[in-house]
């Protein structure tokens, strides 16, 4: 399970919800081993596309050199769909990289980007196999 | 020379749980074939062929070895290597 504080779920939505129509990525940090996401860290899709993100190359040393000398880990890596479902795509699967992270998934393609609803899911991947998770805002 | 190689999580499963490991090479391709022979299957997940795997980032100090020479950049005694896979998906 995720339990996320609400204000930085309300965060990771209005950042997709600005980057509509492309797709919208950053991570949340938190102390090692603890599995409490703490510190928002919105981040720029270098692929500026609707249907692929990626971190600047730049960016993601940075950010893991900073989680490093605060002693954190990536409790969440977020990203949005905006034409498709909060599910995890194929893409998405064979590039996770973090099996300790949560991927949270926000789809704005019900009109999320305006004021429709948002889909806000959480999920496991862990080599190639996905499950979801159920979230519990704190 | 021995250069430091800071291993991600995701690898880690070839290194003993180490997140950082010592080799030794006189560019990026040659000090991955040294961490080969300690730390097998290692290498297949940064190098596809003769290049660098496209969704895995290695820098030397502060630079991406794409900016570089790639898996020929050259090495010095006392730098730092950064493997991280790239944060990606669609």
């Amino acid at each position: 399970m995720l339990r996320i504080p609400r204000e930085i779920a309300d965060e990771i939505v209005a950042h997709a919800r600005r980057d509509h129509p492309d797709e919208a990525c950053g991570v949340v940090a938190g102390p090692a081993g603890s599995d409490r996401p703490e510190r928002f860290i919105p981040m720029v899709n270098a692929a500026r596309s609707p249907t692929f993100y990626e971190f600047d190359s730049m960016d993601l040393l940075r950010l893991y050199r900073d989680m490093d000398a605060n002693d954190e880990e990536p409790v969440v890596v977020y990203h949005s769909h905006t034409a498709t479902e909060a599910y995890p795509s194929r893409t998405d699967i064979s590039y996770a990289s973090e099996p300790h992270a949560h991927y949270v998934l926000v789809s704005t393609r019900d009109g999320a980007h305006v004021s429709g609803p948002v889909e806000f899911r959480s999920f496991r991947i862990v080599d190639g196999q996905v499950s979801e998770e159920p979230v519990e805002f704190a | 020379m021995t250069v430091t190689v800071a291993i991600p999580t995701v690898l880690r499963q070839y290194t003993d749980g180490q997140k950082q490991v010592s080799g030794s090479g006189p560019d990026l391709a040659a000090l991955i074939t040294d961490l080969e022979t300690r730390h097998t299957g290692l290498s297949d997940r940064i190098i596809d062929g003769n290049a660098l795997r496209r969704f895995v980032n290695v820098y030397v100090n502060d630079e991406d070895v794409r900016f570089l020479d790639g898996l020929g950049t050259p090495l010095q005694d006392g730098d730092t290597v950064t493997i991280l896979p790239a944060v990606a998906g669609g």
